[in-house]
């Protein structure tokens, strides 16, 4: 059935595919493209030194910066790792470790279920199970928030990188006498250290860009933190409520906001997915 | 590796024939503590997830109770009181249609996007240009909303919406006037954001199919394309089903972006009957009303219900996900 004009299309096709497939790379690195030009170009002009030590001002009047929902991010990011990481860390240690057993498989399958888990379902979670309790927004609720949402991709990379620790290492420990938690924490933890603080910081660069969940724990505010059960601001909450305003300056403000989050963010993935380069010669996967 | 040598050495002497016929010195109270606090830290996803769907049913449960079935099909949101009535038809229809958007645009180029990294980029660019697009994924949601809102809604609007309303506005689906706060701006930044998940999978999957199914197209002659689609395609099919269902997944979750672009209609105005008009998904309907809610009205329980359907929703797309890559895993197509 070989054919010279045959063969002539089916050509033609190889090359208008091969094509589209580069159009479809060009379209997708677009809008990442105009997002950092746009957040540099027009958040660079609001950054200054008052913007980054003040508290927002009287709404509708310029003036006024983003220090508290700075400080407020921090606190959030702190709180939630406090919470977050020991026990994604431990819950990756028994996957990796215990975890070829029923209870390893439904922990394992449920975790993966959590991580794909839209953020303002979990933010509704956590206003009926602590804003209701305690009757107010608080810090300490959009941290469990946080939390939860760190928690699932703790686990997942402290159990890859504990299970990527040669049997080797476990063995000549062991027969060394040393007892079984032992080994885990002084041979086999240390040897995935870095894979699982490249977990935590993924974590954390998700986290501090969440917004949905803390709409609903931490309501945001106008002042500086006070003490964990009285609302606290966030930059995300900030840039959300500052683009709402129907003034110029508060946009402008907004774009602001969001260079400094974006700097935070970026800068977390970038260097944890070095790091995980540096120690696994790949990446870990989320 | 110090550490144990160092605790070798001290031990060694001191065990003789008859330390080891009897050990009794060495405890296991160590291992057994450390066990059931690992444990304990694995089970609390069991409970959070359990504690999840029943927390947010109870919240949810006065307007279930009030309003039962009809909170599925009503078109009517009012929180006013005396007239409360809740219906989240609008918003489940809303979700439903900027997905369909988002998978219709974002699955034809995260597919293209896999295809180029996995089968046809040269190696040397591979690596960079999949990490520039993993990092689309890392950009917060707040911030392509903010995008969304002061520079993508412009280009939907003029270089998609007018042209569609000149010359199409006589088909409803099109009808309205073009303002770039719509259901097709929402579908579209929602497109965005699913394209480095989905076509981070499918790499994945497109990279795990074994070189001798290319090999085999081309000895009978496939071109490129051919081979690709033939050997590569058809063979990564499941993985690639599941990459779009991880996407639908984040697609119908996602609040911030969406909220800022959609346009926040309310009640019947919020049914997507066109592409150009305001709408609202399920989660904007939330984050918008949330803190605006009266807690002593119905409004936050019947917010809490539209979060419940959202939770079944996720559920259901998240789990068919997972199982159907499980699947692919262990059929050794995906590491």
């Amino acid at each position: 059935m070989w054919s010279e004009t045959n063969y002539k299309i089916r050509k033609f096709k190889e090359r208008l595919i091969l094509a589209l497939t580069v159009v479809a790379v060009i379209l997708a690195i677009i809008p990442l493209l105009s997002i950092l030009i746009e957040v540099v170009i027009r958040g660079l002009p609001a950054i200054s030194i008052e913007f980054l030590t003040s508290p927002p001002g009287i709404i509708g009047q310029p003036g006024g910066g983003i220090a508290n929902a700075i400080q407020g991010t921090f606190i959030l990011i702190g709180l939630s790792s406090l919470i977050g990481v020991p026990i994604g860390v431990l819950a990756g240690i028994y996957l990796a470790e215990f975890g070829n057993n029923p209870l390893g498989r439904v922990v394992r399958f449920l975790s993966d279920v959590l991580m794909q888990m839209p953020s303002i379902v979990i933010g509704i979670f956590v206003y009926v199970l602590v804003v209701l309790a305690l009757g107010r927004f608080s810090p300490i609720a959009g941290a469990i928030a946080l939390s939860i949402i760190m928690l699932p991709i703790v686990i997942k990379t402290t159990e890859e990188s504990v299970r990527l620790v040669p049997n080797l290492l476990r063995e000549g420990a062991l027969a060394l006498g040393l007892r079984r938690w032992r080994v885990i924490l002084s041979i086999v933890v240390p040897a995935a250290k870095s894979g699982v603080v490249t977990g935590v910081m993924l974590a954390v660069g998700r986290i501090a860009g969440e917004t949905a969940p803390l709409i609903m724990t931490v309501l945001g505010s106008q002042w500086f933190f006070t003490n964990l059960f009285e609302p606290i601001d966030a930059l995300p909450l900030r840039i959300w409520r500052l683009a709402l305003l129907p003034y110029e300056y508060a946009h402008q403000q907004g774009w602001g906001a969001a260079l400094v989050l974006i700097a935070i963010v970026l800068t977390l993935n970038v260097v944890a997915k070095t790091l995980t380069k540096i120690s696994f010669g790949r990446r870990v996967k989320i | 590796m110090k550490k144990g040598d160092k605790e070798g050495r001290t031990n060694l002497p001191e065990v003789g024939a008859t330390r080891l016929l009897h050990p009794p010195s060495i405890s296991l109270k160590g291992d057994t503590l450390f066990l059931a606090l690992t444990i304990a830290a694995a089970t609390s996803i069991i409970v959070i997830v359990a504690l999840l769907i029943i927390k947010i049913y109870e919240g949810a449960a006065p307007v279930f109770n009030r309003f039962g079935f009809s909170f599925l099909t009503s078109l009517e949101w009012n929180p006013v009181e005396g007239m409360e009535a809740y219906g989240a038809l609008p918003y489940l229809l809303g979700t439903l249609t900027t997905s369909a958007i988002a998978l219709i645009v974002g699955v034809p180029i995260s597919l293209g996007v896999a295809i180029f990294l996995a089968e046809i980029a040269p190696s040397s660019i591979r690596a960079p240009l999949s990490y520039v697009i993993e990092l689309l994924a890392a950009v917060p949601s707040v911030i392509y909303g903010l995008w969304g809102v002061f520079v993508f809604r412009f280009w939907v609007r003029d270089l998609i919406e007018v042209p569609l309303s000149t010359y199409l506005g006589f088909i409803p689906i099109f009808s309205g006037t073009p303002y770039g706060l719509s259901v097709l701006t929402g579908g579209l930044i929602l497109a965005i954001m699913i394209i480095p998940t989905v076509s981070a999978v499918c790499r994945e999957v497109l990279l795990a199919v074994p070189n001798t199914q290319r090999e085999a197209a081309y000895s009978l002659g496939a071109t490129r394309w051919e081979a690709i689609r033939i050997g590569v395609l058809s063979y990564a099919r499941a993985g690639i089903v599941g990459a779009i269902i991880l996407g639908l997944g984040r697609a119908v979750g996602e609040t911030m972006a969406v909220t800022m672009v959609i346009g926040n209609a309310v009640g019947p105005a919020a049914l997507p009957t066109s592409l150009l008009k305001a709408g609202q998904t399920m989660a904007s309907l939330i984050a918008n009303e949330f803190n605006e809610a009266d807690p002593v009205s119905l409004h936050p329980s019947a917010l809490i219900g539209v979060g419940f359907i959202l939770l079944i929703s996720a559920l259901i797309i998240n789990v068919a996900a997972q199982l159907l890559i499980y699947r692919v895993r262990a059929k050794g197509v995906v590491e």
